[in-house]
């Protein structure tokens, strides 16, 4: 009768001697700080990059066909010249593609939740927000990872910005600043909905006609006059403004307001909302 | 004077106590979860919360771990309350979830490290105690590959081993070892005693009846968001009644005649899940080795026999009038209300 708990026994699952010792060994640490907290989960959200590289693939194929798309098919009918057409398009394409990824914010968080690492770290005593907060500081390497990819594909094709480096990184780092406020949209989204396919699907429909009715494409001269009006109000039409100003030395301050109050905005409304959430969940 | 031993009776009367909840109720919708539980669970005892799914296991385990708030009555955890003092009760708890919470996307080590950083440990120190859990934990060779790649047992135990980073005082294990084959279950199972014997107090929700047990010494019966039946493996065992005799067939398909001849010289013959085990109702050994006896006479082979006190299975059925059985649909739909919420 024995028999059956014999192989069991012999299994190494975990040793006793040594599981002993590492429950006695600990006394409680002094509690990790906020900022200390943040960054824990910063590094978390850097080593997925590292871990799925894929995710980070998925958002930048697109925007690369794209560009290679556009610019060879399209640009010289609709810019006179390829050349042309990809100094216009780049910059425009930059935000789209670090926009997209913005979308995977609220899809890894809401594949948190239903993989219930959530509870887990809900269950820690530490700072509250930390686990979002640090997710989409992480998050903000991969977006300018995203964007660093365009630039250099666009470079690799002629690309020659007038405002050089300085220019391109300013830029850079506006999209990325943007991108910080419109993730929290898609993290309150990712918390509201049941699936990280529901969450996907939900933000790329908002994100992508969003995109097509900027000037990220093409000048809003040439669209009917109701489109126009929108295009010249869509946020994402002047981020794509003020990149290309800085990439060419023409920036509009503002332009640049305009961007960083819009981010400044959407944290404002989406970061506590996504919190209130994530306290409920 | 007496005042002093006054306080210090009461003192030692709330620390005895590493869970105390009354009337705890959560209502999903038109769903009422946990519908008033009451718990008293001792420090240094693993304390059982048995029921099947949808029955208000995991609600009221999110309760007690602050990761829910109860929408009437209260508890306090190893003497502090669960709303007004939740952050003080997540310094000394930690929750092992239903799901293995573990990050997929991270390899073993990374997770342990995150965990024991965000606990506040330094860097270094926080790279130790990763290599420290891992190597008491068996997954030393796994270390460095990604958790996704784990078995359903390694996950479990890196689970486990992600909730003792930091030794709490008291640990919610909800649901262990479902899922898991044999041989892993006996691994977690061993771990906790381990963790019992450190120390630790335990909550440990199960569907398992003889997961709660092997290991619980005192067990809740919950049903339908309420405690229907409390006390230790024995007193609820004892409160069925009789002991029975198990019997396990070389050869299912002689089961029916078994039941035929158990029917015939003892009473309450119970077939069990395993389709060549059965039971019966029996007190009395001389009785028993009579019905064995009689059962070989009838050309019926069989595996082994035991004469013991009833399962927890059959002191179930006896509370509640239906089996413990996984209701699948109960639990979805409990799932769907919780989300909806």
């Amino acid at each position: 009768m024995s028999t059956e708990t014999t192989p069991t026994r012999s299994a190494p699952a975990a040793d006793e001697a040594a599981l002993r010792k590492a429950l006695a060994s600990t006394s409680r640490p002094p509690r990790a700080s906020a900022v200390s907290a943040t960054l824990t989960f910063g590094w978390r959200g850097m080593l997925k990059v590292k871990h799925v590289p894929e995710q980070l693939l998925d958002v930048t194929i697109t925007p690369v066909m794209f560009v290679l798309m556009f610019t060879y098919l399209f640009g010289g009918a609709i810019a006179g010249s390829t050349g042309d057409y990809l100094d216009y398009i780049l910059p425009g394409i930059l935000v789209m593609s670090v926009l997209f990824t913005t979308v995977y914010s609220g899809v890894a968080l809401n594949t948190d939740l239903t993989k219930g690492v959530v509870d887990r770290f809900r269950s820690l005593p530490v700072w509250r927000p930390a686990p979002l907060v640090g997710s989409l500081l992480g998050d903000s390497v991969r977006y300018l990872l995203a964007g660093t990819v365009i630039v250099v594909l666009g470079v690799i094709l002629g690309f020659r910005p007038e405002a050089g480096l300085g220019g391109v990184l300013a830029a850079l780092a506006l999209v990325v600043v943007f991108a910080f406020g419109l993730s929290w949209v898609f993290t309150t989204l990712g918390l509201l909905l049941r699936s990280p396919n529901a969450v996907m699907n939900a933000g790329f429909m908002g994100i992508f006609p969003l995109t097509f009715l900027s000037n990220v494409f093409v000048e809003p001269e040439t669209l009917p006059a109701g489109l126009e009006a929108f295009v010249d109000v869509n946020p994402i039409s002047i981020l794509a403004t003020a990149s290309r100003g800085l990439m060419e030395g023409t920036a509009e301050v503002a332009d640049i307001a305009i961007v960083l109050g819009t981010a400044a905005a959407l944290t404002a409304v989406f970061a506590p909302l996504t919190v209130r959430l994530y306290r409920r969940v | 004077m007496v005042s002093r031993e006054k306080g210090a009776a009461a003192l030692t009367a709330q620390s005895t106590l590493a869970i105390e909840a009354s009337g705890l109720v959560k209502v999903f919708g038109k769903t009422r979860a946990v519908d008033g539980v009451d718990l008293a669970v001792r420090r240094g005892s693993v304390y059982g919360v048995l029921g099947p799914n949808g029955a208000g296991k995991t609600t009221t385990i999110r309760m007690l771990a602050t990761l829910l708030r109860p929408d009437a009555g209260s508890a306090r955890v190893l003497g502090h309350d669960i709303v007004t003092e939740a952050d003080a009760v997540r310094g000394l708890v930690s929750l092992t979830g239903q799901l293995a919470s573990v990050d997929e996307d991270l390899t073993g080590r990374e997770n342990l490290v995150l965990l024991a950083r965000l606990l506040g440990l330094r860097r270094v120190e926080a790279k130790a105690r990763a290599t420290e859990l891992l190597e008491a934990f068996g997954l030393a060779d796994a270390a460095g590959r990604l958790v996704k790649h784990y078995s359903g047992g390694m996950r479990r135990r890196l689970d486990i081993a992600a909730s003792i980073v930091v030794t709490p005082e008291l640990m919610f294990l909800d649901e262990p070892t479902t899922g898991l084959d044999p041989r892993s279950r006996n691994q977690v199972w061993d771990i906790i005693r381990t963790l019992v014997a450190g120390g630790t107090t335990i909550l440990l929700c199960t569907q398992y009846l003889d997961e709660a047990d092997q290991l619980a010494d005192g067990i809740a019966v919950i049903d339908h968001g309420k405690v229907i039946a409390e006390g230790t493996p024995g007193q609820l065992k004892a409160s069925v009644g009789s002991g029975a005799l198990h019997v396990r067939l070389l050869d299912p398909e002689q089961r029916p005649d078994a039941e035929r001849v158990l029917t015939r010289e003892l009473a309450g013959v119970h077939l069990e899940p395993d389709p060549a085990a059965l039971s019966a109702s029996c007190a009395d050994p001389d009785r028993a080795a009579q019905a064995v006896a009689e059962l070989s006479r009838s050309g019926i082979r069989i595996a082994d026999f035991s004469l013991g006190q009833p399962s927890l299975d059959e002191v179930f059925l006896a509370l509640t009038g239906h089996p413990a059985e996984p209701d699948a649909v109960a639990e979805e739909a409990a799932a769907g209300e919780e989300q909806a919420a």
